[in-house]
């Protein structure tokens, strides 16, 4: 049961927007990342996906334009309690770069330039759920939000969108990711309020 | 592993900051303890039901049952305003923590420490500070403190006091005390340049802020894993 704060009556709420549990709307957008933003030019760009036989599948940055995009237009949840809705990226979806693996791995650790990681389900990157997004609003992805490239998958919390992403190894068991690490949800379903550890 | 709770804070004392920035110490029942860094989820119901909730940094080192969080007001927000400006002592709020085990101090460390805030970035870097001396820890500390204008500072008498081993560099965006040597403006590269190459560097506030001081650090040759960071929220000073 919830205590009533005296005095608190909240902003005007818009009554035709569901969001998950304990999120506010923003218009902005705002940026969390654990450290300093990094540059990387597109010549030296590249995207592998690394499956649990030790084989490794390279995109060059041409090579990831050169494939069919999307342009999903989807909801970002951040843990940090803001969500940003009807937000319009283009990018390649999982399931075409995931079209010539050959895997029985059940998870996915995703590695960023920089350093960044965070695991989730594979089956939670295929099957339309997730793609590599480079652009944003039709603009080209700002390095702040991740740019030249990040994960995007926006059934989780935004942490596992992993910006600068690197790429991603594919593994039979579960491997915590940095926030993951540090105290946050293994899963991160936002309306679940998946938000820390034991959640 | 059980869900970090929510607790009930009853409002025991507040302090006003600035003009427009208060702290706020809560006793909480239970409170686990914490580390210098950290910050707590705030959570706000309203007579109806509705509620929501806010990240605050823990202004100061742990303390037993007692909490203490730093607010500026964010003019048109939904919380702080509240909090800076409704609730009294006696008030109740919920909160859940302590949050965030990488943007951290331990006072076990002796490695060289730079601190780079950006207004109200300052606050869970003064927990480091009081951390600091709390421990009568050797680990030289280097504050460099972004604000708009004197009036704004936070914890101006603290940082004043002898504090052996912490320096401070107030940086003015807007206006600066009389006679003070740096015009007023945003964080440069130069700012930075006396800071030590080889510290471990905290950098919070404003997202465009840490952008800017972060980005200063890697040219100034500070290593990338060296630089932790925190992003308040989307503008500011
Ligand atoms: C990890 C973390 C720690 C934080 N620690 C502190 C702290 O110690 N002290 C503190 O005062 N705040 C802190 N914040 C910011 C705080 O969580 C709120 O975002 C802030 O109080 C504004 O909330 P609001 O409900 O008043 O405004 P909202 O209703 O959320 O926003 C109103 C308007 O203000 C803008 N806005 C939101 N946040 C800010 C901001 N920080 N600066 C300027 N404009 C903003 C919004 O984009 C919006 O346009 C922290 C945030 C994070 C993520």
């Amino acid at each position: 049961m919830a205590i009533v704060s005296r005095g608190f009556q909240g902003r005007r709420r818009e009554e035709s927007v569901k969001l998950p549990p304990g999120q506010y709307l923003t218009y902005d957008f705002p940026v969390l990342s654990a450290g300093p933003t990094p540059r990387i030019p597109l010549d030296r760009w590249e995207f592998a996906i690394d499956t649990e036989a030790g084989q490794t599948h390279r995109w060059t940055w041409p090579e990831l334009m050169a494939l069919p995009a999307e342009q999903p237009t989807v909801d970002l949840h951040c843990v940090t309690k803001w969500s940003k809705l009807a937000t319009h990226w283009r990018g390649v979806s999982l399931d075409v770069l995931m079209a010539d693996v050959e895997t029985t791995a059940e998870y996915a650790l995703v590695y960023s330039y920089g350093g960044y990681t965070t695991n989730l389900p594979l089956e939670d990157l295929l099957d339309g759920k997730a793609w590599i997004a480079y652009a944003f609003e039709g603009e080209e992805l700002e390095p702040q939000h991740g740019g030249p490239a990040r994960l995007l998958v926006p059934h989780l919390y935004l942490w596992k969108s992993a910006k600068w992403v690197r790429g991603i190894r594919l593994l039979h068991e579960d491997w915590p990711g940095f926030w993951e690490t540090a105290g946050y949800h293994d899963y991160g379903d936002p309306w679940r309020e998946q938000r820390y550890q034991g959640d | 592993m059980r869900p970090l709770p929510w607790r009930a804070a009853k409002l025991v004392e507040i302090r006003q900051e600035t003009r427009t920035a208060r702290t706020l110490a809560f006793a909480v029942p239970g409170w686990p303890g914490h580390l210098a860094g950290q910050h707590v989820d705030v959570r706000l119901t309203a007579p109806d039901g509705y509620s929501t909730q806010r990240s605050y940094s823990l202004a100061a080192p742990e303390d037993g049952d007692r909490v203490e969080l730093t607010v500026e007001l964010v003019a048109d927000g939904e919380v702080s305003p509240y909090l800076t400006e409704v609730l009294e002592v006696g008030d109740l709020v919920e909160l859940r923590g302590p949050v965030g085990g990488w943007f951290v101090w331990r006072p076990e460390s002796a490695r060289p420490v730079l601190l780079v805030a950006g207004g109200s970035g300052l606050v869970p870097l003064m927990a480091m500070i009081r951390a600091r001396r709390r421990s009568a820890g050797l680990a030289p500390f280097h504050l460099v403190y972004s604000i708009r204008e004197p009036a704004q500072r936070l914890y101006p008498a603290e940082l004043d006091r002898p504090d052996p081993g912490l320096r401070v560099d107030y940086l003015y965006t807007r206006a600066t005390p009389g006679g003070y040597g740096r015009p007023p403006g945003r964080i440069t590269r130069a700012d930075l340049l006396t800071a030590d190459p080889d510290a471990d560097c905290f950098v919070c506030g404003p997202t465009g802020f840490v952008e800017a001081a972060a980005d200063h650090l890697i040219a100034l040759g500070h290593d990338a894993a060296r630089i932790r960071t925190e992003r308040f929220g989307p503008t500011g000073g």
